[in-house]
């Protein structure tokens, strides 16, 4: 019993970890309808910068995380989104992957193939016990990290102008802008928001999962909760967001229930990959306009 | 109706023409037995890339699973012509229905074909209904559920190891025979009635409905033989390799070869062929002036490349090829002989 709380608690951090992944693809998603797939890159180069200034306090190393974060990802927005953004989706797709490709040949060639240790706070990864279960530190810190980081973008998109004129700009933009918002100031500021969520689970991943950074570092769960956004409906923030979340808790379950051994493809923790991907498609077969999506065949063709 | 069928015959040439160029340079004294390989391995990229424009080019919708059917094709083929007494070594826990027999290098790329396009078809019969980017994300859960099988899964293969001692049969010869062919192919099929549905449909899905073509049908027939396609040039690449590791046929094949669609023109069959030979070319330059073969590099820098330049100029040129020329090196225009424009246009003028 205490087995499953444990198991369904770690499901949940790592559901909230994709989460905020999927709500920074989410909102560059719904102002630019540009797929990001060099996101991981980000969480890569935040990784990078927690891993070479272990020598100093927890919160330089974190600060400078963030700084690095953002200026990479305001790059990015200048030097490849803003002259795409005419561009077919497939193209702009395809730019992405090959940032994605060039900041990770960039990071092997100049930091190398052997991972680095990016862990700030070594003590969060002890067992706390609460009520019989012992869970990691970390496990309730992804969760609170998450709660509370939606909840502030759920205020700030509410109750800010901002916050409004970008949630106008996800629903259509052509006539957001002539209504006077300024597409630019909008598409940055969203940019810069899914750059902290980046910078945070660049902090969180390390701890909560491998204690390494590699130049692949980010890459697996980018894809990962890409399915999950396009799997929970992209079309909204929340549905792309609970996707994401989903993804994160169907792979925590089913590691901790498959078997470690099996012969036969879907029996074993081997054979996760295919049992997920199984279950992604099978969703999108039944609801291709995604899980969480508000009507029925909203979803616009895109890609 | 008299104007395509004049011109047509010539966009083929173009790309065939170039790819046996390819071919035939790869071979002259002067290039490196080395630098041969690289020919040979840019022909191939041809055929993978090419099959891939077969159904990303003309109906729209962008593929990342295809990956699955070179990789199912490639270890098909390599599986079957492992000798027999190797087999026990090499792939201990296969089926014994596998392990009892080997066949030649040309009934294993036709087994290629046959089994990359039936699993196209299996798998596209349920997947052509999506559209957007929920088929995007469907065709990238087949490539995972195929990775995850074809890497772990002994009784079909080598399962997490590598396939060794598959003959390397894929000469600058059968490079170039397999290259032209998938390149024929497509460009009769972009010409045959399906596919001028298929580009019909790419261009204005309503109209093309209204007009009573099937879309979800033309779908899948491109993709079914598609993965015909691309299982033949997976073959044809284990027989180049001579090892094979489901890593070989995963996320790098997969963005690698769309990036030299979109980079050469995603809506043209010369486009395909285009990128795939620019990138490859760029590729093999950049690993030379890493080791030191080329002497104009050698003589600029007073040393050779910086080693792992090849990874950082590849990916750079993608990204910046995209985002100067969105719609690809050859705007997605088939292969004209220059002039031919001209000569057409005054001809057409009396008659108008």
């Amino acid at each position: 019993m205490t087995q499953d709380v444990q198991t369904v608690l770690d499901a949940v951090a790592l559901g909230s970890i994709y989460a905020l992944m999927a709500v920074g693809i989410g909102l560059v998603f719904g102002v630019l309808r540009l797929v990001n797939f060099a996101y991981g890159q980000l969480i890569m180069a935040g990784g990078y910068a927690i891993a070479l200034t272990s020598d100093r306090s927890p919160l330089v190393s974190i600060a400078l995380c963030f700084a690095v974060v953002l200026a990479l990802s305001l790059a990015m927005e200048l030097v490849a989104f803003r002259p795409l953004r005419r561009a077919s989706p497939t193209t702009m797709l395809v730019a992405t992957f090959a940032i994605s490709y060039l900041l990770q040949s960039i990071a092997l060639v100049r930091f190398g193939a052997i991972p680095k240790f990016a862990v700030t706070f070594p003590g969060l990864s002890d067992f706390v016990t609460v009520g019989g279960v012992s869970v990691r530190w970390i496990t309730l810190v992804s969760i609170g990290v998450a709660l509370a980081s939606v909840s502030t973008l759920a205020l700030f998109l509410g109750r800010t102008s901002l916050g409004l004129q970008m949630r106008a700009a996800a629903i259509d933009s052509e006539t957001a802008r002539l209504l006077g918002i300024r597409a630019n100031r909008v598409i940055t500021a969203a940019v810069l928001i899914a750059g902290v969520l980046a910078g945070m689970v660049a902090v969180i991943l390390p701890m909560a999962q491998s204690p390494l950074v590699a130049p692949d570092t980010g890459l697996r769960e980018t894809i990962i909760v890409l399915v999950g956004v396009v799997v929970g409906g992209i079309d909204r923030l929340i549905s792309a967001t609970l996707g994401g979340f989903t993804m994160g808790f169907v792979v925590g379950m089913l590691s901790g229930y498959l078997p470690s051994a099996g012969t036969w493809p879907f029996t074993s923790s081997v054979y996760l990959d295919s049992a997920l991907f199984m279950l992604v498609i099978v969703v999108l077969l039944l609801r291709p306009e995604g899980l969480y999506a508000r009507s029925r065949r909203s979803a616009v063709e895109r890609v | 109706m008299s104007r395509p069928r004049i011109t047509s015959p010539l966009e083929l040439l173009g790309p065939v023409v170039v790819v046996v160029l390819v071919g035939v340079v790869g071979g002259l004294g002067f290039v490196d037995p080395d630098l041969e390989v690289e020919f040979r391995a840019a022909l191939v990229s041809v055929a993978v890339v090419v099959s891939l424009y077969v159904f990303v080019g003309n109906s729209g919708v962008v593929s990342f699973g295809h990956a699955s059917f070179v990789a199912v094709g490639a270890f098909a083929a390599g599986v079957m012509t492992v000798p027999v007494e190797l087999k026990p070594t090499i792939t201990p826990g296969l089926f014994p229905f596998l392990a009892e027999r080997s066949v030649g290098n040309l009934a294993s790329l036709v087994l290629a074909a046959a089994v990359g396009g039936m699993f196209a078809l299996l798998v596209g019969i349920p997947l052509m209904r999506l559209s957007g980017l929920a088929a995007g994300i469907a065709t990238f859960a087949v490539l995972g559920v195929t990775h995850n099988i074809l890497g772990n899964w002994e009784k079909i293969g080598p399962g997490a190891l590598t396939l060794t001692t598959v003959p390397e049969t894929t000469g600058r010869l059968q490079a170039t025979i397999g290259a032209v062919l998938v390149i024929t192919a497509a460009f009769l099929y972009q010409r045959s009635r399906f596919g001028r549905k298929l580009r019909a449909a790419r261009e204005d899905p309503a109209a093309a409905r209204a007009a009573g073509i099937d879309i979800h049908r033309e779908r899948l027939w491109a993709f079914a033989l598609s993965g015909a396609f691309s299982g033949f040039a997976g073959g044809l690449l284990v027989h180049l390799q001579g090892t094979l590791h489901a890593g070989d046929v995963y996320l790098e094949l997969t963005f690698l070869t769309l990036a030299m669609l979109v980079v050469g023109g995603v809506a043209s069959l010369w486009g395909a062929v285009v990128g795939a030979l620019a990138v490859s070319a760029l590729d093999s330059f950049l690993l030379d002036a890493e080791s030191g073969e080329i002497g104009l590099i050698n003589d600029l820098l007073g040393h050779p490349l910086w080693g792992g330049s090849r990874l950082v100029g590849i990916a750079a040129f993608m990204a910046i090829a995209l985002i100067v020329l969105p719609d690809g090196l050859t705007r997605g225009r088939e292969f004209r002989v220059p002039g031919s424009r001209r000569l057409r246009r005054r001809a057409e003028e009396p008659a108008s």
